[in-house]
């Protein structure tokens, strides 16, 4: 562990990849948030697959291989996309999901015809544009990590710049409308910044891994809170931290690219928050049902001894035991617990009811009565 | 035409009628997504499969495979289930863990496996004539076209058998399980055959050209039509012109045959989605457009109507009064002449008979809100036929 630190500090190559994994983790997590909030998750995948041909495109036409100009084709045809899948989806009756799977299908079959179409040409020097296709970390270098920390910086800036606009229309499009907001602008704001940070991705993790990068760590944090600041910063934070841990769990074996590792390690972060997130989590919610059970289940055998007791003069007359025999709501625990909220006492093979008992069941009784 | 070419071709357009069928389904179950989820995550099914069959076409890799790819299924279904996420995070979250793990497998064993990433997710059509049944020392044909041949002929005999209920569940899930069709039976039995698909078309012409075959010609035929024996057969004719078509292309620019039959699907929905003589782009926003004169006529009318002083029905004063712009009042002022519904006298407009009774039934119609209203004023006035 210390080694690989060590290793970090001085090895410049994995201390540009790692810096950029991490960077990348934070923008995605961040605006990933924000896809996932507005149940549009799958668009990353169409983007990420739509974006393909433009990065070819951008080569045919420019000849160029530093990763400004293609990302700069890639962001043109991801955001042609996204806006034909909105066509599809408001102008006929094709549902979302058509849309997207069209889209994403037929874009990233276009963006291979023209790759192939690239690597049959002569004079072109084509290589490294599969890199797009899979993604290579190992092929980051210190301009591309610049690039994404400008990127990451305007949008930290925007994000807060509208941070207001961006949730009031996250939560009530209608209201949001009403209140004089120009909703069209805020929406092209966040789709635009949601296709930048995944056009950003694609030389690191490649197209076909980017969706998870930039969900994961948005549904792993949208368990642990309510609130979307926190939401915002803690898919930021599990973003850099399966970014940073990929890279090196990737570093340090031969032959693991970088790109699934990543995925990976956020898959497991959210694996980890679906169980033991407070709240939410499934661990807690099945603790929380079975408290509720063992509550209902105490509760019926008071309301068992309340109608014995009522009959009698004093409501702490002993009876036996062997009475609630025919009732299979108690064991010998519940007895015990009910004693130990002063409920009832117990004595030898009898119970009686204190008045404390009686009180909270006669009081169950008039809430049953008032509810209906 | 060589024989490798008319064998692509044929190859090619068993496939796309393979994928076809189901993807109509998955299209109208509003499912379609799950077939680019099965296509990526049924990667580590066939490394395993492959590891023990040591055959990229043996049927048991073929079931293996299409197991995980149902496995899948369930998965993302446990996950929605427990409403932590939402149903397209739960298939976000899904196939690419399991893609990953299938990318890692393969990149540990690399000396081992003669198989990988770009083959699985691209494929290569061009190859699959020269990868020949062999049974006795003869030669069959291309073993892809067999297994797409026998998973094609299941996939008629399963639509023909149980058409009636697929066609029950898939509109209507309630009617299908009280009729005692059990809805679940025939979702998992669609995805086993999708996931089946999916895996036996792969190796020739790679995942996502299976899920553009699956999505593209269903999504095209649904604009075409509502009628769902119409559907199937239109997709069916979409996926095997776009395979031919698609293959002359790849042909022409010498480059990959699954990128361009993609590309040839997008094109031809892009022309059904710009031109289709009811859903398409074009005739709806046509339609948009009419329906705006169309209220705007019906507020200009009521207007009328409502006021009886001279000055809110003096011509100049209703621009202002509505609020409209010149040219779409002088518009509206004239479709009204046109069609006899209002006189102008001195610069006042009135109503005509014939605009009178057209108000007070497009009144009644506002009111009372029944389709039963506007159909009969459709005969009586059919304003824009023309």
């Amino acid at each position: 562990m210390t080694e690989y630190f060590n290793l970090l500090w001085h090895d410049y190559t994995l201390r540009t990849i790692t810096l950029g994994t991490a960077v990348l983790g934070a923008i995605c997590g961040m605006l990933g948030s924000f896809a996932v909030l507005r149940k549009e998750s799958l668009l990353g995948d169409a983007i990420s697959h739509a974006a393909l041909p433009g990065i070819a495109l951008a080569f045919i036409i420019t000849g160029a291989k530093d990763s400004a100009t293609l990302l700069l084709g890639a962001l043109v045809s991801g955001l042609i996309g996204t806006y034909w899948i909105r066509g599809i989806t408001s102008k006929t009756h094709l549902k979302s999901d058509t849309a997207l799977g069209l889209i994403l299908s037929t874009f990233f079959g276009f963006g291979m015809l023209l790759l192939t179409f690239i690597q049959k040409q002569p004079n072109a020097n084509q290589a490294g544009l599969d890199k797009y296709l899979f993604g290579q970390a190992a092929t980051l270098v210190e301009s591309d990590v610049k690039l994404m920390v400008i990127v990451t910086a305007v949008s930290l800036v925007v994000l807060l710049l509208f941070w207001k606009e961006f949730k009031i229309l996250l939560f009530d499009p209608d209201y949001t409308k009403t209140i004089g907001f120009n909703t069209k602008f805020i929406d092209v704001l966040v789709t635009f910044f949601i296709v930048l940070a995944i056009v950003l991705g694609l030389q690191t993790v490649g197209v076909v891994l980017m969706s998870a990068i930039l969900l994961a760590p948005a549904a792993a944090a949208r368990q642990w809170t309510n609130s979307l600041s926190t939401m915002v910063l803690l898919a930021g934070l599990v973003g850099a931290l399966s970014g940073i841990f990929g890279t090196a769990i990737s570093a340090s074996q031969d032959n693991l690219s970088t790109g699934p590792v990543i995925v990976l390690v956020a898959s497991v972060f959210v694996l980890f928050s679906l169980i033991f997130a407070p709240g939410r989590g499934l661990l807690f919610r099945e603790i929380r049902f079975r408290n509720n059970r063992k509550d209902l289940e105490l509760m019926k055998t008071l309301q068992f001894m309340y109608d014995i007791a009522r009959d009698h003069e004093n409501i702490s007359h002993p009876h036996a035991i062997r009475i609630l025999n025919n009732f299979q709501g108690y064991t010998k625990g519940s007895l015990k617990k009910l004693e130990n909220e002063d409920l009832i006492t117990l004595d030898g093979p009898d119970w009686a009811l204190t008045q404390k008992g009686f009180d909270t069941a006669a009081e169950m009784y008039n809430q049953h009565m008032n509810n209906e | 035409m060589s024989s490798p070419q008319i064998e692509i071709q044929i190859i090619a357009a068993v496939v796309a009628m393979a994928c076809a069928i189901p993807g109509v389904f998955l299209v109208l179950r509003k499912m379609a997504l799950i077939s680019d989820a099965i296509s990526h995550s049924i990667l580590p099914g066939i490394v395993i499969g492959f590891f023990i069959t040591q055959d990229l076409n043996s049927p048991l890799l073929i079931l293996f495979a299409a197991f995980v790819g149902v496995l899948t299924v369930v998965l993302v279904e446990y996950i929605q289930k427990t409403g932590l996420v939402k149903e397209d995070t739960a298939i976000g979250l899904v196939f690419p863990a399991l893609f990953s793990i299938g990318v890692i497998m393969i990149s540990k064993n690399a000396g081992d496996v003669h198989l990988d990433v770009d083959a699985v997710l691209l494929g290569e059509l061009a190859f699959a004539p020269f990868d020949s049944m062999m049974i006795d020392g003869t030669d069959w044909g291309p073993k892809s076209l067999w297994i797409m041949g026998s998973i094609l002929i299941v996939i008629i005999s399963l639509l023909l058998l149980f058409f009636k209920e697929l066609k029950v569940s898939t509109f209507d899930a309630g009617l299908s399980a009280s009729l005692g069709i059990s809805p679940v039976v025939i979702h998992y039995g669609l995805m086993s055959v999708s996931s089946i698909t999916v895996v036996g078309a792969f190796d020739a012409v790679g995942a996502i050209l299976v899920v553009a075959l699956m999505i593209a010609p269903a999504a095209t035929a649904y604009l075409l039509t509502e009628d769902l024996k119409r559907m199937i057969v239109l997709s069916i004719f979409f996926g095997v012109l776009a395979a031919i078509s698609g293959y002359w292309f790849a042909n022409w620019l010498d480059a990959s045959i699954s990128g361009s039959i993609a590309t040839t699907l997008g094109i031809i929905f892009l022309i059904v989605y710009l031109f289709a003589p009811k859903k398409g782009l074009i005739s709806v926003l046509y339609r948009q457009k009419q329906q705006q004169i169309e209220v705007s006529l019906i507020t200009f009318l009521l207007h009328l109507n409502r006021h009886d002083e001279k000055r809110e029905r003096h011509i100049n004063h209703l621009r202002e009064h509505i609020d409209w712009q010149e040219a779409k009042a002088q518009k509206v002022l004239n479709l009204a002449l046109k069609n006899n519904l209002v006189e102008i006298e001195n610069d006042i407009v009135f109503l005509t008979e014939k605009g009178l009774t057209f108000t007070e039934k497009s009144l009644a119609y506002i009111i009372e809100n029944k389709h039963e209203k506007i159909d009969s004023m459709k005969d009586d006035f059919f304003l824009f036929r023309g």
